[in-house]
């Protein structure tokens, strides 16, 4: 097979597949039966494209053949009488062959539903909509690939025997609901950002697809600035991406990060995205995250601490928590101060982050840069006991040898 | 669909009630119920005795055994049970949401497994 078909069956891939899975449930009303159907069609477009060249609408292609796929299969059904009903539902849909712009929003919600476990709507989110297998998903998590498949079948089986419908849910519930898609995203993105680079690329793919079904979400919900600020702030993360890790595939951090590295063309669209979220005028936490973020992008000059304070100042009150309170403390340590920063985390509740690994790294910087040096010492040696990741506790170590020379 | 909505509650804490706070509970339920039978969702539904009225009954190698009390003990405990006619599970969750006792205790919905 030519490379030139390959490549055109992975475009379409990446691009088709939540289409074609979405235009199916809404026709068949069946999950697992959209899947086959749109597996098979992939695997018929592999086989037939390279004979009968690309089609000029691949996705359109697509869809047909997976809606065919779906007849034949519930009329071999009929026959074996059991499956009766689903015939019933796949009949009254059929000959509608293009997407109605909602399936794809509609099937995010049922994926995201608020009655499923979250793990489960992140798995959910991560087959259905981004097509990635059972085996990815599992490597992508951690977890043994039978554990993953469970929790596969147990969701698709809650939400046909549980009733959990395929819509866009009414105005009451859209705001909160819409918050369930935004935060499978988030994880999805975070899963892959803090997997370290090319240690597992299947992990780290994690950051694409969380950023592609961002866009897809603001094409789809265009005038929800949170979902435009999820993805700017995604975007800005994600420009980073290169200068976080040295050649040694050990962390670097903000400070020490070269700029020269940065995404140019991604952090551009991180901030058209985010200037179009303000323009909305309906402010939210992720739009704040992502006027954060901005700040750690730009590409001159000294960061502006003193701003990115005030804007966790503004996070804290749309949404307050322990490690907002720390980040703060953290840009105050750095516009005002290492005392001033010290005087913020000893007012962090003491029970809330006790296993978070930043919060003793980020004494341990104030410490250190206050001269406190068996102080901080101790602290770096108290982070790199609860960091979860090599990069961190190699990075923790070089810091507590630092300070203890 | 049809759920059954289980209504769960702590019994200790619903007998310690004044009689003027029982007596606007059971309005409160008489409204609910009412909304929902106009709505044209409600099925069926009743109040249950306290779990110290309960007997739970097995028979083991052919014998009748009976026994005080529930089949679990647990924190909240069964009052009582609708049952619903609804379009989806977002509806479900909507009339649940409306029953008095999910403001202190909690609903369990179920979907009914229909033969």
């Amino acid at each position: 097979m030519t490379t030139e078909v390959e490549a055109a069956v992975a475009d379409a891939f990446h691009a088709e597949w939540g289409k074609v899975v979405a235009t199916l449930v809404r026709l068949t009303g069946d999950l697992d039966l959209a899947e086959e159907c749109a597996q098979d069609a992939f695997a018929t477009a592999l086989e037939r494209w390279p004979r009968d060249g690309i089609p000029r609408r691949p996705g359109a292609w697509l869809t047909t053949v997976a809606r065919n796929r779906a007849i034949d299969r519930a009329r071999r059904a009929t026959l074996g009488a059991a499956k009766a009903r689903e015939v019933a539902v796949v009949e009254p849909g059929l000959g509608e062959e293009d997407e109605v712009p909602d399936d794809r929003l509609r099937l995010m919600f049922t994926c995201c539903h608020p009655a499923l476990a979250f793990e489960a709507q992140v798995a959910l989110t991560l087959r259905t909509l981004a097509g990635m297998t059972t085996s990815e998903i599992a490597r992508a998590f951690l977890v043994p690939e039978a554990t993953m498949a469970q929790r596969l079948v147990r969701a698709k089986r809650k939400i046909r025997h549980a009733g959990i419908p395929f819509v866009v849910p009414p105005a009451p519930q859209l705001v909160e609901r819409t918050a369930a898609v935004l935060a499978v995203l988030y994880l999805l993105f975070n899963e892959g950002y803090s997997a370290s680079s090319g240690a597992d690329l299947v992990r780290r793919s994690l950051t694409a697809e969380a950023i592609r079904l961002g866009r897809v979400l603001c094409v789809l919900m265009p005038d929800e600035p949170e979902a435009l600020g999820l993805l700017a702030l995604m975007l800005f993360h994600d420009a980073r991406s290169a200068a976080r890790v040295d050649d040694e595939g050990d962390l670097v951090v903000l400070a020490e990060q070269d700029r020269s590295l940065f995404d140019a063309a991604t952090i551009a669209e991180g901030r058209e995205r985010l200037d179009a979220a303000l323009r909305l005028g309906r402010p939210g936490p992720f739009q704040v995250q992502a006027a954060i973020a901005a700040c750690h992008v730009r590409a001159t000059g000294e960061t502006d601490w003193a701003e990115i304070a005030a804007l966790y100042d503004r996070l804290f009150e749309i949404a307050p928590s322990a490690v907002i309170q720390l980040n703060r403390a953290v840009a105050v340590s750095l516009s005002e101060g290492p005392e001033a920063g010290l005087a913020l985390i000893e007012r962090i509740p003491p029970d809330a982050l006790r296993d978070y690994h930043l919060l003793p790294a980020a004494r341990g910087d104030m410490l250190r840069r206050l001269g406190r040096r068996s102080e901080a010492a101790e602290a770096y040696r108290k982070a790199h006991d609860l960091a979860g990741t090599d990069a961190e506790r190699r990075y923790l170590e070089r810091r507590r040898r630092e300070v203890s020379a | 669909m049809r759920y059954l909505l289980l209504i769960a509650g702590n019994e200790s804490q619903m007998k310690s009630a004044t009689p003027e706070q029982g007596e606007a509970m059971v309005n409160e339920y008489a409204e609910f119920g009412k909304t929902m039978a106009e709505r044209g969702v409600l099925q069926g539904g009743e109040r249950l005795r306290s779990v110290s009225d309960a007997t739970t009954v097995r028979v083991r190698n052919g014998e009748v055994l009976a026994t005080d009390g529930p089949f679990a003990e647990t924190k909240e405990q069964l009052g009582g049970y609708y049952v619903v006619e609804c379009k989806d599970l977002d509806e479900a969750i909507e009339v649940a949401s409306k029953i008095p006792g999910a403001r202190t205790g909690s609903i369990e919905v179920r979907p009914i497994w229909e033969l």
